[in-house]
This record gives structure tokens, C-alpha cells and sequence, in this order.
């Protein structure tokens, strides 16, 4: 039997593929890395593109990846996909948005937080949940 | 008959609200097994980087990150409330917000002051009506939140904590205990606090592409955005577990409601064609 290695492609919102491979080539940040079975331990940030997974026939699977993580380990591969596109910039720019977001919608609003106020309500929210459920009891 | 021909109508019009409550129930039931589901499939992703980030914690002990520092005296902490977008969920935000607001009373005893991060439009209303410190904040994440969505916000807390505006930051969501049970949580995470581990057995260490450091700053983001997706994922099966819940007992209400002024109603009738009769009768009578 041909040398497999296992590999395991997961991103945040799932799994994606979980397999054994005879070869598995990605694009990493310094190039292109093709890993066999036993490689060193390895890790390395990856660039957009594609994940290939050849089995021991041959046959090639590709996964398309917008970046994320490398890990390899003699027996094992895992790929930490990102399932959106990452830079420094545009990472950037979506703290930026909700940044702009929180001011526009908290226009005119203090910062300092009421607490006595917010804990009344709470109370009373709670005090009207509980009267539901007592009377709940007493019917049921 | 004037009262019979209204409690007719109100038990027409509750019956069409039981119905309402029934889908609901229905609906959020649907929606909370796929949450679940979500649930379950972000666990891989994390559990695997905080695998490798202890390993390069180990391996790479000069340098120390600073979301993995000494903890410092707490002057400002932040905290990621994560809520629901959507109301009739039971007691699911209040309860949070509850517990939220203890904590804060206890560190502002303590001399800290919070700062705020919302998910959800519960949390910002919340805000928006008792004041904050609201420094980002996202809705309408919908039922398949992506983690495309949480990047901006996360990264302002996190960029707060490295400037040292922030000395720790916490995430409030609820905890899915079970369909019945949802506890509010407040849970730290930066600085991580990180598991003690075995000793390695036998030292060994990675290759690094392009070095430790960028590797390791890489990927504790990334942790901390997967975590704080699994808490807003979480919370997403939790407030529809409370929805079904809160929808089942509405349901149940509106079914006693209706058993109650069919009573009513019934009773009304006999009592009209009782005194009708008496008056056909009185009538015979007096001819």
C-alpha cells in the first residue's frame, strides 16, 4: 500500500474535506509546497488559491482557499481555511465600518452607562416573566 | 345576543393568533436543529488552532504575544455582547442583560470602567436606551451568520486592547445548556488564558513560513474571531430554542383562552334561548 497522509480541511463555519492523500500541494506564502507523506512538522500562512489532494490513484481534488493556514505534521495535514478574503486593509476597513456604524447608530446617546436605569427595566422585565409563569402554574 | 356575537369574534381572532404562535413554534424549531448543526461544525476549526497556538507557545517562548500576556490591572475592559435581532424569544436578552449588568456593577465597584462591542440589535437598542460606550457594533446577521460580518467588529476590540486602551476583553452571549436551559455566560477572552499542558515529551518544532511571530499573530486572530463566531452561532441556537419554547407556551395559553370563552359563550347562548323561551311561554300564557 502506497504512503497516505492524512488531511483535514476545516474553516471556521465548517468542515470541508477529511481524507487520506498521497500528495497534497498548496500555494503558501513564500510559494507553492507540495507535501508528502512524513514531511516535517511545517506551518505557514497561506496565499488565495488553490488546495490540491491527490489520492493514491492519482486522482486531484481542488479546493479553493482565500488564505488561511498550513499545519503539517508527519501524519497529518490541516489546512485552517478563511472563508472570507483577508489584507490588512480590508480588515481595516470593516473595523472602520463598524466603528461607523456603532456612532451612527448611537447618534446623540451618552457614554456613560445607566446602570440604575437599565436595572430597573431588567427588573421589571424579569418580574413580569415570572408572573407569567406563576400564573401558568395556577391555571395549568 | 350582543355579548355572544363578541366572544365569537375574539375566539376567531385568537384562534388566528394561536396559529401564528403554532408556525412559529414550528419554524423556530426547524431553525434551532440547524443551528445546532452550526454549532457542532465551527468546534473542529478552533479546537485545531488552539491545539497549534499552544504548541508555538511552548516552542517559541521568547516571544510572548500581548493577547497572551500577564494579565494587568483591569482600568477598562471591553465587552462582545453578543444578542438576539429579533424579539419573542422568551426571557433570552433580558436574562443576559441582566447578568451583564451585575458584572458591570461589580467592576465598577472595583474602579473599571466597560466599553462595548454589540452583536445583535437587542444589544444596541439596549444601549442605545441606558448609554455606553458603544465602540462597534453589527445586525442582521440572519440565521447563517458568516464570520465576514464579525471581522471589523472584533478587530476594533482587539485594536483597543493592543493600544492599551483595554485591559481584558469579555464575551456575553448565552450558553446553550439544552432545548429547555440557556444560561447567560460572561467569558474572558483576551488575554487568553491558556491550559496548562503536559510536557512535551520529546522536543520538536515546526518549519515557519515566513517566521514565528507572523504565524503565530496570524493565527491568535483568527482564534478569537472563530471564538467569538461560535459564541454569536451559539447564541443564534439558543434564541431560537427559547422562541420555540416561548412560542409553545404562547400556544398553550391561547388553546386555555379559547376553552375558557367557549365557556363563556356557550353559557351566554342557554341563557338567551332559556329566556326566550320563558317569553314565548308568558306570552301563551297571558293570551
Amino acid at each position: 500500500m502506497a504512503m497516505t497522509i492524512h488531511v483535514d480541511i476545516v474553516s471556521a463555519e465548517g468542515a470541508i474535506h477529511s481524507g487520506q492523500a498521497a500528495m497534497v500541494y498548496a500555494t503558501a506564502e513564500l510559494g507553492e509546497v507540495g507535501i508528502a507523506p512524513r514531511h516535517t512538522a511545517f506551518i505557514s500562512r497561506l496565499k488565495p488559491g488553490d488546495v490540491r489532494v491527490e489520492n493514491e490513484h492519482g486522482e486531484q481534488e481542488h479546493f479553493y482557499v482565500s488564505g488561511g493556514m498550513l499545519e503539517v505534521q508527519p501524519h497529518v495535514v490541516t489546512v485552517l481555511a478563511d472563508t472570507a478574503i483577508r489584507a490588512r486593509d480590508l480588515d481595516e476597513a470593516a473595523a472602520l465600518d463598524a466603528k461607523r456604524r456603532a456612532e451612527e447608530a448611537l447618534a446623540g446617546h451618552t457614554a456613560q452607562f445607566e446602570y440604575a436605569k437599565a436595572q430597573a427595566e431588567l427588573a421589571e422585565a424579569i418580574a413580569q416573566l415570572r408572573a407569567i409563569e406563576k400564573l401558568r402554574k395556577m391555571k395549568g | 345576543m350582543a355579548g355572544a356575537k363578541e366572544i365569537r369574534t375574539k375566539i376567531a381572532s385568537i384562534k388566528s393568533t394561536q396559529k401564528i404562535t403554532g408556525a412559529m413554534q414550528m419554524v423556530a424549531a426547524s431553525k434551532m436543529r440547524k443551528a445546532q448543526d452550526r454549532m457542532a461544525a465551527s468546534k473542529p476549526y478552533s479546537e485545531k488552532m488552539l491545539q497549534v497556538i499552544s504548541h508555538l507557545a511552548r516552542a517559541t517562548p521568547e516571544y510572548r504575544h500581548s493577547f497572551m500576556a500577564v494579565e494587568r490591572p483591569h482600568k477598562r475592559v471591553g465587552y462582545i455582547v453578543v444578542s438576539s435581532d429579533r424579539g419573542l424569544c422568551g426571557g433570552l436578552n433580558s436574562n443576559l442583560f441582566r447578568r451583564l449588568v451585575a458584572d458591570i456593577k461589580e467592576k465598577r465597584a472595583a474602579g473599571t470602567e466597560p466599553a462595548f462591542c454589540t452583536i445583535g440589535s437587542k444589544a444596541l437598542g439596549f444601549f442605545k436606551r441606558f448609554g455606553g460606550d458603544v465602540k462597534a457594533q453589527v445586525t442582521n446577521l440572519g440565521d447563517k451568520p458568516h464570520i465576514e460580518d464579525l471581522i471589523g467588529p472584533v478587530k476594533v476590540m482587539l485594536d483597543a486592547f493592543e493600544a492599551k486602551e483595554l485591559d481584558a476583553i469579555y464575551v456575553a452571549s448565552n450558553e446553550f445548556v439544552n432545548t429547555m436551559t440557556q444560561r447567560p455566560m460572561i467569558r474572558q477572552l483576551v488575554p487568553i488564558i491558556g491550559e496548562e499542558q503536559a510536557a512535551m515529551p520529546y522536543h520538536w518544532d515546526y518549519i515557519y513560513e515566513p517566521d514565528a511571530r507572523t504565524v503565530l499573530d496570524a493565527l491568535l486572530t483568527r482564534y478569537i474571531e472563530s471564538l467569538v463566531y461560535q459564541a454569536v452561532v451559539e447564541n443564534g441556537a439558543c434564541e431560537q430554542a427559547s422562541r420555540m419554547v416561548a412560542m409553545k407556551s404562547a400556544s398553550d395559553n391561547a388553546g386555555d383562552l379559547i376553552g375558557e370563552l367557549q365557556l363563556v359563550y356557550n353559557k351566554a347562548r342557554q341563557a338567551a334561548i332559556t329566556q326566550e323561551i320563558s317569553e314565548i311561554v308568558s306570552g301563551a300564557a297571558a293570551v
